[in-house]
């Protein structure tokens, strides 16, 4: 089959919305609880070179990572794609993450009630990079409940990033969640261009 | 004879003997970026390689972001984009959404239809 669904002018659009949080948090589950694809990795290479710290003076070679990183897709028309990608598990890799929220429509930061400052990073970074975004509490079974309060000020969340509850692992949770991340970057939009009231639809 | 790590330029520079150890590519694609081939492109393809006739295989029946043709050919990201900015250039895959929209409303209207299309999933 020819693929030729979509204006010839315009192409298809793709759009993406970068989902963070620590190590084990469900990022992945996330995911895999919206997206049409069994959750892929793609895999990017960094080259350090040997830091000596295990005696590695000695053997001048260089170590190769691997930074993986895991996404899922939606098809909303013939011509709009939605991805959703997971950040590498270990937030060192930063030039990881300049590439992932280049152009992203924002960002979810997913939080583990249980380790809050894992948190910390993912939150210094987008509200670096100007990007939108909001924390979910990813409510795990049996870990301690928190009032979202209680969680926004541990964490000095802003008063103007939403803050919610969320299940990683059911899809009309995370649906809920990702039309509140596209609902935040459209006020955000709104702001940077000035425009106090909302755009008419349509 | 010599063991593999004594080479000078390190572990990195085996990913890329596919691409003749290029590490740029020829034009900056984004992870999300969509590719098309057509069925002509398939078939010219065929005579490019392996990795780049795979690659128009993938894309020909469903677009394909870099990212998904990363991941089905198992190739590093980066290796990845050498290919495919290699097969843009030579016309054997076709580069969607290239510019990011700058106007508001080129951007509010992206935004109104991602959310629109949460609401139905």
């Amino acid at each position: 089959m020819d693929y030729a669904g979509f204006d010839r002018e315009r192409g298809i659009i793709s759009a993406k919305i970068v989902v963070a949080g620590g190590f084990g948090v469900g990022k992945t589950t996330m995911v895999g609880a919206v997206s049409e694809i069994t959750p892929l990795t793609t895999e990017a290479l960094l080259t350090t070179a040997g830091s000596g710290i295990d005696d590695r003076s000695k053997v001048p070679e260089k170590e190769t990572t691997t930074v993986a990183m895991d996404f899922g897709r939606i098809t909303m028309a013939e011509d709009l794609i939605l991805y959703l990608f997971g950040t590498p598990g270990q937030t060192r890799f930063w030039f990881m993450w300049d590439e992932l929220v280049r152009g992203a429509v924002g960002a979810v930061v997913l939080v583990d009630t249980r380790r809050i400052t894992d948190a910390f990073a993912p939150l210094d970074y987008f509200e670096k990079h100007n990007l939108p975004y909001l924390v979910a509490l990813n409510c795990f079974d049996g870990a301690p409940t928190y009032e979202v309060d209680e969680v926004r000020e541990a964490l000095a969340i802003p008063a103007s990033v939403p803050l919610l509850m969320t299940d990683a692992r059911r899809r009309e949770a995370v649906k809920q969640t990702l039309i509140e991340v596209v609902e935040h970057a459209m006020r955000a939009l709104r702001e940077e261009f000035g425009r106090g009231s909302p755009a008419p639809v349509g | 004879m010599e063991p593999p790590h004594s080479d000078p330029r390190g572990a990195l520079v085996r990913p890329y003997a596919v691409t003749r150890g290029r590490t740029e590519p020829s034009r900056h694609i984004a992870l999300e970026a969509v590719l098309t081939a057509s069925v002509q492109a398939v078939t010219e393809a065929r005579f490019a390689g392996h990795d780049k006739y795979r690659i128009a295989q993938i894309c020909q029946s469903t677009p394909q972001s870099l990212a998904e043709i990363a991941a089905y050919t198992r190739l590093p990201l980066g290796v990845a984009r050498v290919i495919v900015a290699d097969m843009v250039g030579e016309g054997l895959l076709t580069l969607h959404s290239a510019a990011p929209a700058q106007r508001f409303e080129e951007r509010m209207e992206m935004l109104e239809r991602v959310l629109s299309g949460l609401r139905r999933l």
